[in-house]
Formats: C-alpha cells, sequence, structure tokens
C-alpha cells in the first residue's frame, strides 16, 4: 500500500501547491497594485465573507444543490431508459437521433426563459427540468453507445454459447455499458451544478447560489458575490468527486482497466 | 463416427445482388472424432467462413452439415463445441474463473458445480494462481489460455479454433501448440484450427486442409505422418519438414497470381 500512498501524494501534492501559490500570487498582486475591492477581491477577505455568511452560502446552495440533483437522477434515469429503447430498435435510433441532435443545437438556456412562463414564478420545476434536458442528452449518447459498440468476438462467443438476446443485453451489453454510464455522470454532475446555476439568471426565487451572485453584484458586494462562486465551486466539485468514487466502486478493476484497455 | 461430416456445402454473401461473394463453393470434408484438421489458405479463401459454418454462426447457402450426428444448429445449441478466436474475447468487467463459468452459466449450472469446473480448467491451463485476476492483469499469452480453458469448461468432444495463436509471439506461439496438443490428447477433443502458418499447422495436424480464394474451395488434403507423441523434438524431425514442403507445394498450386499472399512461411 506504501506505493499506492506514494503515488496519491504524488497526484495531489502538484496541483495543491499549485493552488496555494495562485491564491498567494492573487493575494499579493490586489495587495501590491492596491487594487480597489469592487475590481477584484483578495483571497483573504472572501474567504472572510464566506465563514461570515457560510449559513446563507450553504442555505443557496442546498437549493441550487437539489435542483442539480434532482436533475442529475431524472435526466440520468430518462437517458438510461431511452438508451435501451433505442438500442433495441434501430429503426427509432434514425428516428430520433437528428431530432436529439437538432434540439441539442438550440441555445439550451433559451428553454429556461420559456419553462419559467409555463409554471408559476416560484417555482423550482423549470430549473430541474432544464438540468434533466442537460443531463439526459449525455447519458443517453454514451450509453447508448455502450449498449451497441460492444466487440463482435463477445458477442460471436455468446451466440457459440446458444445465448439469448436478453442474454447477450444482461451478460454483453449491459456490463460493457457501465463505464460509458460512469463517463457519461462524471461529465454530467458539475454540468448539472452549472445548468442549476445559470438556470437562475432567468428570473425565478432569489433562493440560490445563481441568483445570489449576481444580485451580489449587482449590489457591489463584490466579495459575498466571490463567496458564493466558491461556494458554487465547492458545490461542483463534490459533485464530481462523488460520481468520480461511485464510478470505482461500481466498476472492478476500476481505473487501471481503462489505461491498459489498448492491448 | 465423424465429428464432422460436411457435404456440398457452398457459402455465398450478398446473394443475389451485383456484389455477391462466393465465399466457399462446393466444399467436402469429413473429420473424424479425435482428430485434429488445420485450415490453411491464403486471405479471403474462405477458412474462417467454414469454421463459422460448422459452429452454426453463419448458415450455409447451400449443402450438408451434420456435426455429432446432428445439425450444425442442434449441436450449437447443445454446446457441443467449444470456440475461440484470434482476440481471445475474454470479458474484462469479469475475473479469469468468472470467464471460464460464463459457458455454464449458460447451462445452467449451479454456482458450486461453475466455481469447481473453471478451477479444473484454470489447472489444466496452469493458471489456478490467476483465478481471481482481470483479463488485463494477464500477459498476451496467459489471456489465450484462459480463452481456451473457458472453450474447453463444457468438456466439449469438438474444438474449434479461429487463428488463435494468430497474435503471440513466436516462443509463446510455439509453447502453447505444444500445451494444446497435451490437452487435446489427454481428452480425445477432435479440433478444427484456423491459420496462417504452414510450421504450426503441420505441427498439430493429422491433416492439413489447404485452401484456395476465389471461390473458396479445399485444393488438397495433405496427410501429415510424424511418429509418435509430438513434442519440441518433432520440429527438428524429418517427417515435419516433409509435411512443410508438402504443404508448402499444395500452397503453390494456389493461383501464382498472388500466390501465398498473408501466409507466414515460418
Amino acid at each position: 500500500m506504501s506505493s499506492r500512498s506514494s503515488s496519491v501524494v504524488r497526484s495531489v501534492l502538484p496541483p495543491a501547491f499549485f493552488g496555494v501559490a495562485f491564491v498567494a500570487v492573487w493575494e499579493l498582486v490586489v495587495k501590491g497594485f492596491n487594487l480597489k475591492p469592487y475590481f477584484l477581491a483578495p483571497p483573504s477577505k472572501i474567504w472572510q465573507k464566506f465563514t461570515e455568511n457560510f449559513d446563507l452560502v450553504w442555505g443557496a446552495a442546498k437549493v441550487s444543490g437539489a435542483n442539480a440533483l434532482i436533475g442529475l437522477l431524472l435526466g440520468a434515469i430518462f437517458g438510461m431508459a431511452m438508451s435501451f429503447v433505442l438500442s433495441r430498435f434501430k429503426f427509432l435510433n434514425n428516428l430520433i437521433t437528428p431530432l436529439a441532435i437538432a434540439l441539442n443545437a438550440i441555445p439550451i438556456f433559451v428553454l429556461v426563459a420559456v419553462l419559467n412562463n409555463m409554471f408559476a414564478i416560484t417555482s423550482e420545476v423549470p430549473r430541474r427540468v432544464m438540468v434533466t434536458l442537460v443531463v439526459y442528452f449525455i447519458v443517453l449518447v454514451n450509453v447508448a453507445k455502450g449498449l451497441t459498440q460492444v466487440s463482435p468476438t463477445h458477442v460471436e462467443l455468446m451466440k457459440s454459447y446458444a445465448a439469448s438476446d436478453t442474454e447477450i443485453l444482461r451478460k454483453v451489453r449491459i456490463p460493457n455499458a457501465v463505464p460509458y454510464l460512469f463517463t457519461a455522470l462524471k461529465i454530467s454532475a458539475p454540468a448539472s451544478v452549472i445548468t442549476a446555476f445559470v438556470s437562475e439568471y432567468f428570473g425565478g426565487s432569489q433562493n440560490g447560489l445563481g441568483s445570489r451572485i449576481t444580485s451580489n453584484i449587482a449590489n457591489s458586494k463584490n466579495a459575498v458575490a466571490w463567496a458564493y462562486v466558491l461556494g458554487a465551486c465547492l458545490l461542483g466539485l463534490t459533485f464530481y468527486v462523488i460520481s468520480s468514487l461511485l464510478e470505482g466502486v461500481a466498476t472492478p478493476g476500476g481505473r487501471a482497466k481503462r489505461t491498459r484497455e489498448g492491448r | 463416427m465423424s465429428a464432422v461430416e460436411i457435404t456440398n456445402i457452398s457459402k455465398a454473401f450478398n446473394l443475389g445482388s451485383s456484389n455477391q461473394v462466393d465465399a466457399l463453393t462446393d466444399i467436402n470434408l469429413s473429420i473424424a472424432s479425435g482428430e485434429f484438421v488445420s485450415l490453411i489458405g491464403p486471405s479471403g479463401c474462405g477458412k474462417s467462413t467454414l469454421l463459422r459454418l460448422i459452429a452454426n454462426l453463419i448458415e450455409p447457402t447451400s449443402g450438408n452439415l451434420v456435426v455429432n450426428g446432428k445439425s450444425a444448429k442442434q449441436a450449437r445449441l447443445d454446446q457441443d463445441y467449444g470456440m475461440a478466436f484470434q482476440q481471445s474475447g475474454l470479458f474484462e468487467w469479469r475475473t479469469v474463473a468468472k470467464n471460464i463459468e460464463l459457458p455454464l452459466e449458460l447451462k445452467g449450472w449451479d454456482k458450486a458445480k461453475r466455481q469447481e469446473r473453471a478451477l479444473e480448467m484454470l489447472e489444466l491451463v496452469k493458471l489456478s494462481d490467476f483465478a481471481n485476476h482481470y483479463p488485463w492483469q494477464l500477459s498476451g499469452g496467459m489471456q489465450q489460455r484462459v480463452a481456451i480453458a473457458r472453450a474447453l469448461a463444457v468438456h466439449p468432444s469438438l474444438l474449434l479454433m479461429d487463428e488463435p495463436f494468430g497474435a503471440l509471439d513466436e516462443m509463446t506461439r510455439e509453447h502453447m501448440q505444444s500445451e494444446l496438443l497435451s490437452i487435446c490428447r489427454a481428452s480425445g477433443t477432435t479440433v478444427v484450427f484456423v491459420t496462417h502458418s504452414i510450421p504450426e499447422a503441420v505441427y498439430l495436424s493429422n491433416r492439413v486442409v489447404v485452401m484456395s480464394p476465389r471461390p473458396g474451395r479445399v485444393t488438397e488434403i495433405v496427410d501429415v505422418s510424424i511418429e509418435g507423441e509430438r513434442n519440441d523434438a518433432t520440429r527438428d524431425n524429418a517427417a515435419f519438414f516433409k509435411g512443410i514442403t508438402a504443404v508448402r507445394e499444395a500452397l503453390r498450386g494456389v493461383e501464382m497470381s498472388d500466390h501465398v499472399r498473408g501466409i507466414e512461411d515460418r
């Protein structure tokens, strides 16, 4: 295990050092050039505001986080369900894929404005629907690929074992799609948080991290806005780390497999 | 009883369309039980197609095919044969033991019986220590041994192999050939073996079926008569070289325009 812990140190230490150095330079630049607080707040000030307003940041993070999480789960479920349908019925694939691409080409956030009109002004539903849509496409495309792009040798082998289509689905296609699902979730997790924030810019309740950032900037409370940005970063990171950990648990052989797959 | 009986088999792909390919025409071949038969020939001669027909992975256009005294389809449904490919085709999300258990799972064996058989097969290919490893943790030669163990897991009377050692280096390859022979000797398994390599075909086989392309057909069947048990010393045997010469001559007769393309003459 010592070699493993040393490799953790090697992979964690450089970015950690870089991060600390970056914050230090930021602080020094702001102090050294005497930058005005409305231009750029120093990290020390941001941290102070973050701790002072922690309860508010936490409350806002819970609202945005809940929207992101609900959208993420719904999007993943719908995406997976649809990918099964598409991989089963090839003709539907030809029918739906162009439609999906076309829908994806719409600057997707304009949909929030449309959705806001459909629901009550204080409703969180439009934001959740927005996140669901974004995640849905990511999961659909990736999982469908995992279900269909199986090794021809595997399929021939299964046929030689007199396996039925259902058995091929269970023992080849689904296990083959698992890494694709987690790749999709790792992309979706931060995307869902970002979508939840940005959705808040289009009106509705002023209760999430996104709307707090805009309202504090509007009030020239730059350092406080930055404190919310820090909260947003941490929320996105949390989502990513959790999806990453889930991947390690769910795929035997985990990460090493992917790097050795070439052989 | 013959293990495989092929009568007037033809196979055309894209039948009736402008790009129809006659992969095989009028193949007749009888493979006796316990025999080791190699199919050799240049690319496009239909040797892999013939193997897939025996395996019932594809259907012939015309002709009759009997495997183990029944139709090829019934033989497949009964899992009468085991199959191995050039790519080991191991499932990377399954451990080595679980890979070997897969055909048994599909046969509906219970867990204890499956595990027992998997261990037995691992012993046979000398990989007992690797039961719980994942395929990517093994070398190419070891992966191929697992694939062979998996093909033999149901104790099939017939083994169909499509260039199983094609991707291995020469040393591993020769070693694997000897191991395969001793496994088949012990179990009395009939083998149909597709290869590109003349020495490999001669070393392993009782008979080498030489095929030619466009349309795929059998041009000659070379009997290899090497006295006694085959082992590494066989490779220096005069009879071995005689066999190699005979197969090479037969292949020379195969369409000089693109003769022996795809044949490794080593």
